[in-house]
């Protein structure tokens, strides 16, 4: 009888959290390119999609060269129609390494950082 | 009907090389670490284990007969500040010997105070401390819980290696996190009478606790150094091993017992599912391999706005 208590009491609180409200810390799923990938022609932009939907007033990303000077065309933002997608363009890019650092705030409130590089070769 | 003397001398060493539970996740920078299962690390945070599951059977020795033991622990923690935080843990405790009645009650309740005093974004490094307070006399004699308390002071510590250079960049996915810390049992002896009316006094040592745990983040690896195409669940996972360890240091007692603990955190955005091997390091922490498992929940996440914030902002 113990256990039968024990068992509906364990069920009942997992049911609880399960039917929380989700949102959580964002991170990073996907990006375009890819994480320390290698690609061959310039991107016209830079595409990063989180596993939560991000507050667009304060999440941001940029690019910067081997050198550190930012080379973006300084309009981060999140995708109107997918709010879990964090974007900005970049000009026609030289073969070289480039480094994308960004912050997000997902609609929780919940601050996350990172940052990856990827490659263009000839 | 009480369990013998030998068999609860049995029970109190188990107790002994027992894996502690309910240990915290957090952040440094952009690292994420999981909430670690044997080894506690240095993470204030708002979370709860529910359950904690271990398995682990216990030779037959001059003390008593062998058997098994199975626990199911819950542990929450709560954060009172950003950086200080309140820990209380239960655990519930199946003693099945090989000859002789089975035994159930609870363990002792633990009582935990942690504080984060340094932390690192750049070098995701963190360092804690904190007191453990194991209550001695709330649990239940028939499964060994000691009838004196244990205090244990301690200082935690997390280091990731995203800072390691190009050359080394598939390296960065690792991290270690661990504690140091200082047992000081409330009374220096204990001193039971058998079931034939021999007196016994068993000397209670001051202890080292020790250990690490080393971990490499698959979704670091995906994040933040390169992207290798690993699908879900595989993109979440965190191989880990954990070391637990316990050393006497004196009161006529001396060695060193405690478990590695090889295995494979899920980390979700809200819960995180962990399942570990339990291995012992040596005979007198046992002689075959138990099994460790925990569903955890980050309340931070699931509960922004309201039990997953300190209770003084």
């Amino acid at each position: 009888m113990k256990r039968s208590c024990a068992a509906v009491v364990l069920v009942a609180a997992f049911a609880w959290f399960a039917s929380a409200p989700a949102a959580a810390h964002a991170f990073l799923d996907h990006a375009v390119p890819a994480v320390g990938s290698t690609v061959h022609e310039s991107p016209q932009d830079i595409r990063l999609r989180f596993t939560e939907q991000l507050e667009p007033a304060f999440s941001h990303v940029q690019v910067a060269d081997a050198s550190g000077k930012e080379i973006d065309k300084g309009d981060s933002h999140v995708d109107a129609s997918n709010a879990s997608v964090l974007a900005v363009s970049v000009p026609a890019l030289p073969p070289g390494k480039y480094r994308v650092q960004w912050r997000v705030v997902s609609v929780d409130t919940h601050v996350t950082e990172g940052d990856f590089t990827f490659e263009i070769e000839p | 009907m009480a369990v013998s003397l030998k068999v609860r001398a049995t029970l109190v060493a188990l107790c002994l090389v027992a894996p502690a539970v309910a240990y915290g996740h957090g952040f440094a920078g952009k690292r994420f670490f999981p909430a670690t299962l044997a080894t506690d690390d240095p993470f204030v945070a708002d979370e709860l284990s529910l359950p904690t599951v271990s398995w682990q059977k216990f030779p037959a020795s001059d003390e008593g007969p062998g058997g098994s033991e199975t626990d199911f622990s819950i542990d929450v923690a709560k954060r009172i500040t950003e950086n200080f935080g309140i820990e209380l843990g239960a655990t519930y405790k199946h003693i099945r010997p090989d000859r002789g009645d089975a035994q159930n009650g609870f363990d002792n309740l633990g009582l935990g105070l942690k504080y984060k005093f340094y932390q690192n974004d750049v070098h995701e490094a963190i360092v804690s401390a904190g007191v453990d307070w194991d209550i001695g006399g709330t649990g239940s004699k028939r499964v060994g819980a000691e009838s004196f308390g244990t205090i244990t002071p301690a200082i935690f510590f997390g280091k990731g290696f995203g800072d390691l250079p190009d050359n080394a960049k598939f390296l960065r996915p690792l991290a270690i996190t661990g504690l140091v810390g200082y047992g000081i049992p409330t009374r220096s002896g204990t001193r039971t009478i058998s079931d034939e009316g021999d007196i016994d006094v068993e000397r209670n040592p001051h202890t080292l606790e020790w250990g690490f745990a080393i971990e490499y983040s698959l979704p670091y690896l995906q994040s933040f150094v390169q992207d290798v195409g690993l699908k879900a669940p595989f993109n979440r996972m965190i191989p880990i091993i954990e070391f637990a360890m316990s050393t006497a240091l004196d009161r006529g007692q001396s060695g060193t017992t405690g478990t590695v603990n090889p295995g494979i955190i899920w980390a979700g955005q809200d819960i995180q599912l962990a399942i570990e091997a339990v291995i012992p390091v040596n005979r007198r922490s046992g002689n075959s391999v138990g099994v460790l498992a925990q569903l955890h929940f980050f309340l931070d996440d699931l509960f922004p706005q309201t039990l997953g914030r300190p209770l003084i902002q």
